[in-house]
C-alpha cells in the first residue's frame, strides 16, 4: 500500500513538473500552398530543435479561417496562431511578438507588408507576424488558341482594351465560348478599378467612390452585355458569394482568365502540356498597369498563454533557409525582399510554371499605392463585398452605374458606422 | 424462459433503485407545494430545456438587435436603441425597395413573399399527388416510396451542388439538350429561370418528407368510406374532393404549416445554387440575414438579430394561425 501511495505520488509528480514546463501552440492552416503541409517539415524540426516546446500543426478548411476563426477570437477562444488572409481585418486580436522575434530582420524583409497586419494603426510598429507570400492578380492566356487564330498576342503595356479586342478576335475565329473571364472577387476587380483610376480608400482610410471606379464599372458591365465575358460569374451570382471558374481556363474555353497566382500549381498538373499557356503582364488602364497585391500572413494571437513559443517558431520560420524552403514546396510569390532580389528555385515546378512566377513577381514594383493602400485597410472586405454585389445588380439590370455606386459608398459607410458605433 | 424471467426481475429492481432514492425527496416536496403544483415539478426538466435553449436564445437576440459594433461579448456592446430597426425600416417607398436604406432586405422579404405561396403550393400539390399515388396498390411500391423520399435524406449542399453540376452551363442538363438537338440554355444566369429552379430543386429535395405524412394521412381514411361511395358509384374526383380532401384536412394542415415554416427558412440549397443571384433575384431573407451577421465584414450582428426578429415574428404569426385553424375543429 506504502509501495502504491510513493509511486503514484512521484507519477503525479512528475507529469505535473513536465506539464509546468512543457509548452504547446496550436497553429491553423489550411492545406493550399505556404500552409500546414508545406510547413510540416519545418515545424518538426523546430520541434526537434526546441525539446519541451511543441508547435502543433492544425490543417483547417479556408471556410473556417474566414467565417469560424473570426468568432472564436473575438470570444476570445481559438488556436494560437494561424495563417490568415483577411490581414487588417482581424488586427485588434493579433499579439506584439517585437520581444521574440528579430524584428530588424523582419522589418527589412516584410517592411512594407507589415504594415497591413497593423489595421488602422498607421504610427503602429508592432510586429504581429510574418506574411507567408504574396499572391498576386493575374492573367492567364491560352497561347495555343491565338496561334490557331492568327492573332499576335498584345506586349507589355497593352491595354484592358486591347486585350479585349484580341480575345475577341481569337475567341470568333476558333470558336472558343468566351473570350474573357474574371473570378467574382471584389479583389481581382480592385485591379481593374484601381488601374482605371479608382482609389477606394484615401490616406485617411475613409471610403472613396470616384470617376474611376464608375469608368472601371462602366466597361466591366459592357462587357458582360456584349458577350466579352460570360454572365455565369459576375451576372448568374448574387450576394458576396465569391465564385471561380478557373476550370474554363484548364478547359480551353475562354482565351484570357483573370485569376492569381495561387492557381498557378494547378497548371502543371491539369494542363501539362494539352495547351500552350502563359501568365501575361497585366493589363494597362487609364490611371496604371497595376495588379492587387494579396496573400496570407502567420499571425499569433493576443490570448495565447506563450506569445514567446508564437514568437520563436514565427521567427524560425522566417529564417531565410526555412522560409525559402517553404516557399519552393508551396510554388508561391516570397513575401521575403531578400527572396524577391535573389529569386527562387522550385524543384517541383515546370519551366513554364517558373516564367509565370517571375511574370508574377515583375508585376509588384508596378503596383499602384492604391492598391498597397486597399489591401491594408480595414474595411477591404465591407468594400470588396459591396463591389461584387453591386455590380452584379447592374449587370442584371437592377441597379444603374450611378445608382450601384450610391449603394456602394452607402454599404460601406453603413458597415464602417455599425462597426464602430459606440 | 426462467433466465429471462429473472433478468426482467433483476432489471425492474435496478430501475426501482432511484425510483426508491428519490421517493423520500418527491414526498418532502409534495408536502411543500402541495399536491396540485405537483406536476411543474415533473415538467421542470423539459421546461428548463426550452427556457434555455429557446426563450434564452431570443432574448439574447432581443439585446443584440438593441445593441451596435461588431463585437460579440455585450459587455463590448455599445447600446444603440432602434437605430437597427429604424436601418431596416428606412425607406422613401416600401413598394420600390430601391428607396429603401437596405434595399436588399427589402428584396429579400419581396423574394420571399414571391418564394413562399409558390413552393408552398407547388410542394404541397406534388407531395399530395405522389402520396395518392403511392397509396395504390401499384407495384414495387415500397421501391418509389423510397425513392421519393431519398432527397430528404442529402444535405442541402449535397443537393445544390448536384444541381448545380446539372444546371450550370455546361451541366447534364444542356448535354442532354445538346444531344437532342436542342439549343442549350444557361438555366442560372436568367432571373426568371433561376428562380424557377430554386423552387424545383427545393421541392425536389424536401417533397419526400411530407409526401411520408400525407401518406399517412390517406392510411388512416378508413376504407369503408371509399368502399361505400363505390356502391354508390360515385366518380374518382367526386372520391377526391368529397371525402378523401375532407379527411385529410387535418394532416394537409399541419403539412401547410410546417411546408410555410420550411419555406420561409430557406437558405442553404439557394446559397449553394444560385448565391442569390442572379443579382439579387432569387436571395431570401435567411441568407440576408447570415450575410449581414456572418459572411460581410464587419459582421452586423445587430442588424442581422433585428432582421431575425421581424423574421421570427412573422412565423410568429403563422404559427398562430395554425393553433386558430387547428382549435374547435372535429375531425371525428
Amino acid at each position: 500500500m506504502k509501495l502504491t501511495a510513493i509511486l503514484s505520488n512521484t507519477a503525479f509528480g512528475l507529469v505535473m513538473t513536465a506539464t509546468a514546463h512543457a509548452q504547446e501552440v496550436t497553429i491553423y492552416c489550411d492545406d493550399i500552398g505556404f500552409g500546414c503541409k508545406t510547413m510540416a517539415p519545418v515545424a518538426e524540426r523546430f520541434n526537434e530543435e526546441h525539446p519541451g516546446k511543441t508547435v502543433k500543426l492544425e490543417t483547417v478548411s479556408y471556410q473556417t479561417v474566414v467565417e469560424a476563426l473570426p468568432v472564436q477570437l473575438e470570444s476570445g477562444e481559438g488556436p494560437d496562431a494561424a495563417i490568415i488572409t483577411d490581414l487588417g481585418g482581424l488586427s485588434r486580436y493579433y499579439v506584439d511578438l517585437t520581444p521574440y522575434v528579430d524584428a530588424a530582420n523582419f522589418e527589412k524583409e516584410f517592411g512594407q507588408t507589415l504594415q497591413w497586419l497593423r489595421g488602422t494603426d498607421g504610427k503602429s510598429k508592432a510586429i504581429n507576424g510574418m506574411p507567408t507570400s504574396l499572391t498576386v492578380n493575374g492573367a492567364y492566356v491560352n497561347l495555343t488558341l491565338f496561334e490557331q487564330a492568327g492573332v499576335s498576342v498584345p506586349e507589355e503595356g497593352a491595354t484592358w482594351d486591347e486585350w479585349a479586342e484580341a480575345a475577341r478576335k481569337v475567341a470568333e475565329a476558333t470558336n472558343t465560348e468566351f473570350p474573357m473571364e474574371m473570378d467574382r472577387s471584389g479583389h481581382r476587380f480592385a485591379s481593374f478599378a484601381i488601374s482605371h483610376g479608382a482609389e477606394l480608400v484615401d490616406e485617411e482610410g475613409n471610403p472613396v467612390v470616384d470617376d474611376g471606379l464608375h469608368a472601371a464599372i462602366d466597361t466591366f458591365v459592357e462587357w458582360h452585355k456584349n458577350g466579352t465575358m460570360p454572365l455565369d460569374l459576375w451576372g448568374a451570382v448574387g450576394g458576396s458569394t465569391h465564385r471561380e471558374l478557373f476550370e474554363d481556363f484548364l478547359n480551353a474555353n475562354v482565351v484570357f482568365y483573370f485569376g492569381g497566382s495561387w492557381t498557378l500549381s494547378r497548371m502543371d498538373t491539369e494542363v501539362g502540356d494539352l495547351f500552350e499557356w502563359a501568365v501575361v503582364d497585366t493589363p494597362c488602364g487609364p490611371s496604371s498597369c497595376t495588379a492587387m497585391p494579396g496573400g496570407g500572413a502567420l499571425v499569433g494571437f493576443k490570448h495565447t498563454p506563450h506569445p514567446e513559443l508564437v514568437g520563436e517558431y514565427i521567427d524560425y520560420v522566417a529564417q531565410q533557409e526555412n522560409y525559402k524552403e517553404i516557399i519552393a514546396a508551396a510554388v508561391e510569390i516570397p513575401a521575403a525582399t531578400s527572396l524577391i532580389e535573389e529569386g527562387v528555385d522550385y524543384p517541383t515546378a515546370s519551366e513554364r510554371t517558373q516564367v509565370a512566377l517571375r511574370t508574377f513577381m515583375d508585376q509588384i514594383p508596378k503596383m499602384a499605392p492604391a492598391a498597397y493602400r486597399f489591401q491594408g485597410w480595414r474595411y477591404q472586405r465591407a468594400m470588396m463585398n459591396a463591389l461584387t454585389t453591386r455590380i452584379s445588380q447592374v449587370i442584371n439590370d437592377e441597379l444603374t452605374v450611378e445608382a450601384a455606386l450610391e449603394r456602394i459608398r452607402q454599404d460601406v459607410e453603413l458597415a464602417i458606422q455599425a462597426a464602430e458605433a459606440k | 424462459m426462467r433466465a429471462a424471467a429473472t433478468f426482467s426481475g433483476a432489471f425492474t429492481a435496478l430501475v426501482a433503485l432511484p425510483a426508491r432514492a428519490i421517493e423520500p425527496v418527491m414526498r418532502g416536496a409534495q408536502k411543500i407545494l402541495g399536491i396540485k403544483r405537483m406536476p411543474w415539478v415533473f415538467l421542470f426538466p423539459n421546461l428548463a430545456a426550452v427556457l434555455f435553449f429557446s426563450l434564452l436564445p431570443v432574448f439574447i437576440n432581443i439585446f443584440y438587435s438593441a445593441t451596435g459594433s461588431d463585437r460579440l461579448y455585450p459587455a463590448d456592446r455599445p447600446y444603440v436603441g432602434a437605430a437597427n430597426y429604424e436601418t431596416l425600416f428606412e425607406c422613401g417607398s416600401y413598394l420600390d425597395p430601391s428607396t429603401c436604406s437596405r434595399d436588399l432586405f427589402w428584396r429579400a422579404l419581396g423574394n420571399t413573399l414571391i418564394f413562399v405561396p409558390v413552393q408552398v403550393a407547388a410542394m404541397i400539390g406534388i407531395a399530395l399527388f405522389t402520396a395518392i399515388c403511392l397509396n395504390r396498390d401499384i407495384r414495387g411500391r415500397g421501391f418509389f416510396r423510397g425513392i421519393f423520399f431519398f432527397p430528404v435524406m442529402l444535405s442541402p449542399v449535397v443537393v445544390a451542388l448536384t444541381w448545380q453540376w446539372i444546371l450550370q452551363r455546361n451541366g447534364a442538363l444542356n448535354g442532354l439538350l445538346t444531344a437532342l438537338g436542342l439549343t442549350p440554355v444557361n438555366w442560372l444566369v436568367f432571373p426568371n429561370s433561376a428562380f424557377f429552379w430554386s423552387v424545383f430543386v427545393t421541392v425536389w429535395a424536401h417533397m419526400g418528407f411530407f409526401t411520408i405524412i400525407l401518406l399517412a394521412g390517406l392510411q388512416s381514411i378508413p376504407r369503408d368510406v371509399y368502399e361505400a361511395a363505390k356502391m354508390d358509384a360515385a366518380n374518382p374526383w367526386r372520391v377526391f374532393t368529397r371525402i378523401t380532401l375532407p379527411m385529410l384536412k387535418p394532416t394537409l394542415l399541419v403539412v401547410f404549416i410546417l411546408c410555410v415554416i420550411r419555406s420561409v427558412q430557406t437558405f442553404d440549397e439557394l446559397y449553394v445554387l444560385t448565391g442569390g443571384g442572379p443579382g439579387s433575384a432569387t436571395i431570401l431573407i435567411v441568407q440576408y440575414i447570415y450575410e449581414i451577421g456572418f459572411a460581410i465584414q464587419p459582421r452586423n450582428f445587430g442588424l442581422a438579430a433585428a432582421a431575425s426578429l421581424l423574421l421570427g415574428a412573422v412565423l410568429l404569426v403563422f404559427t398562430l394561425i395554425q393553433l386558430r385553424l387547428a382549435r374547435g375543429k372535429s375531425y371525428d
